[in-house]
């Protein structure tokens, strides 16, 4: 950073890239799909292309749209003792919460479950469908990603798949529990909202809405 | 230096531009008042955490009695029938994780304003470590969801949320705004201020 001189920096900036982390400054230089550009003094993945990525996100994120809708309404667990059954959805546990100021709390239970991962499926797709057909970005593309990153750590559905393991243990010796179709659909889900996060490289998708068509491999 | 850095899209702009022409984000070379920011939302998720620990999380009502339990009480229970592992999951992700977060938090704010022996790559890690882990504390809201809305079997038993569970849900709401709001690249500046280890260019 210190050796660029101010002359110079319209011409150098294009040519840098600045860790976001830490501030450390780099030239630029694209690494080939499957390697990674790592920041040397914090570590942080700087680039990860991927080959296809773009495919597979969009792959990924429609079956994920389709299983949380599903999941949402279809029965989640049942639970069944002495002729007593009650069978509820994920939308049933999101609202459970009742009564006075525990609507906050259903309001944010089903946000963090439900729709902000919806949201971030819905929002992921019309930034990269146009992308990966070679279109012009979607209008407002870049408010979009920008959207979906920001809601990133709120997307708790992984959170969620845990909470009702250990629910159902504390429930196992006071009724017979039977899941859903929604609990299987509510599994693969969970596997791939973590597995799209790790395809997706932010660098690339940034580049990609700046320089349509362009750098692309 | 010259140069601003876009914290989002990694893009470089010279000093002074305000916001990044990629990406629309606002350029900041430091988030101003991002310390403040962490201690008031800090102190929120502390002030949440307290009466948190105090009113009861679940209300269990079966054929006979009405039981309130509390999270450290609740866990204690599942111990005492057996399920350690379980209990164990409920007093890490309700107890050890929020109070290492808490913990966490104000060490790193307190270590770019003073100098301690820490090196700047094991603040960062415990900077990440505290952003990624600190969303699981939510488990702990989603076990209640499930069974209130799960156990409601008439006259036979039923479990309701207490007035617990939404300081619980408050303070790590607060908490994970807490870690948002550091600016990690605080940790780095004291080293360049020293005039350490020189800014790597590759
Ligand atoms: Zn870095
Ligand atoms: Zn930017």
């Amino acid at each position: 950073m210190k050796d660029v001189v101010s002359s110079e920096l319209d011409v150098e900036l294009d040519g840098l890239i600045v860790c976001p982390t830490c501030d450390a400054t780099y030239r630029f230089e694209k690494p080939a799909n499957g390697e990674r550009a790592v920041c040397q003094r914090c570590h942080k993945v700087l680039i990860a292309p991927r080959r296809n990525a773009g495919l597979h996100i969009i792959a990924v994120a429609l079956a994920v749209f389709f299983l949380i809708i599903g999941a949402a309404f279809f029965p989640f667990l049942t639970i069944d003792a002495a002729g007593n059954r009650n069978a509820v959805s994920i939308l049933d546990a999101a609202l459970a919460f009742s009564g006075g100021p525990m609507i906050f709390l259903s309001l944010a239970t089903a946000a963090l479950i439900i729709f902000v991962p919806l949201a971030r499926v819905i929002l992921t797709m019309y930034v990269l469908v146009p992308v990966v057909l070679d279109r012009p970005p979607a209008r407002h593309a870049i408010r979009a990603f920008r959207l979906s990153e920001a809601m990133r750590p709120w997307s708790m559905a992984e959170i969620f798949a845990i909470g009702c393991a250990v629910a159902l243990v504390k429930v196992a010796d006071l009724a017979h529990v039977g899941f859903g179709p929604a609990f299987w659909m509510f599994g693969v889900l969970v596997v791939l909202v973590v597995a799209q996060d790790s395809f997706m490289c932010k660098w690339s998708v940034w580049n990609s809405l700046e320089h349509p068509k362009a750098k692309r491999s | 230096m010259g140069i601003v850095a876009c914290r989002r899209c990694t893009k470089a702009q010279p000093l002074g531009t305000q916001t990044c022409p990629r990406c629309g984000h606002v350029l900041q070379s430091r988030e101003p008042l991002s310390l403040q920011r962490v201690w008031a939302f800090w102190v929120l998720g502390l002030m949440c955490y307290i009466p948190a620990n105090i009113y009861p999380m679940l209300k269990t009502r079966t054929l006979f009695k009405v039981e309130e339990s509390t999270i450290i009480g609740g866990a204690v229970d599942i111990a005492h029938y057996g399920n350690y592992g379980i209990a164990a999951i409920i007093l890490i992700a309700s107890v050890v994780i929020p109070l290492g977060k808490f913990w966490a938090v104000a060490f790193l704010a307190i270590s770019v304003k003073q100098r301690y022996k820490v090196t700047n790559h094991r603040r960062q890690i415990l900077y990440e470590v505290v952003e990624y882990i600190g969303r699981w504390s939510m488990i702990d809201i989603f076990v209640v969801a499930i069974l209130s809305a799960l156990v409601q079997l008439k006259t036979l038993a039923s479990i309701n949320p207490g007035v617990a569970s939404i300081f619980f849900a408050l303070s790590v709401i607060f908490t994970m705004l807490s870690a948002q709001a550091f600016d990690s690249r605080l940790i780095w500046d004291a080293e360049a201020k020293d005039g350490g280890p020189a800014r790597d260019e590759r």
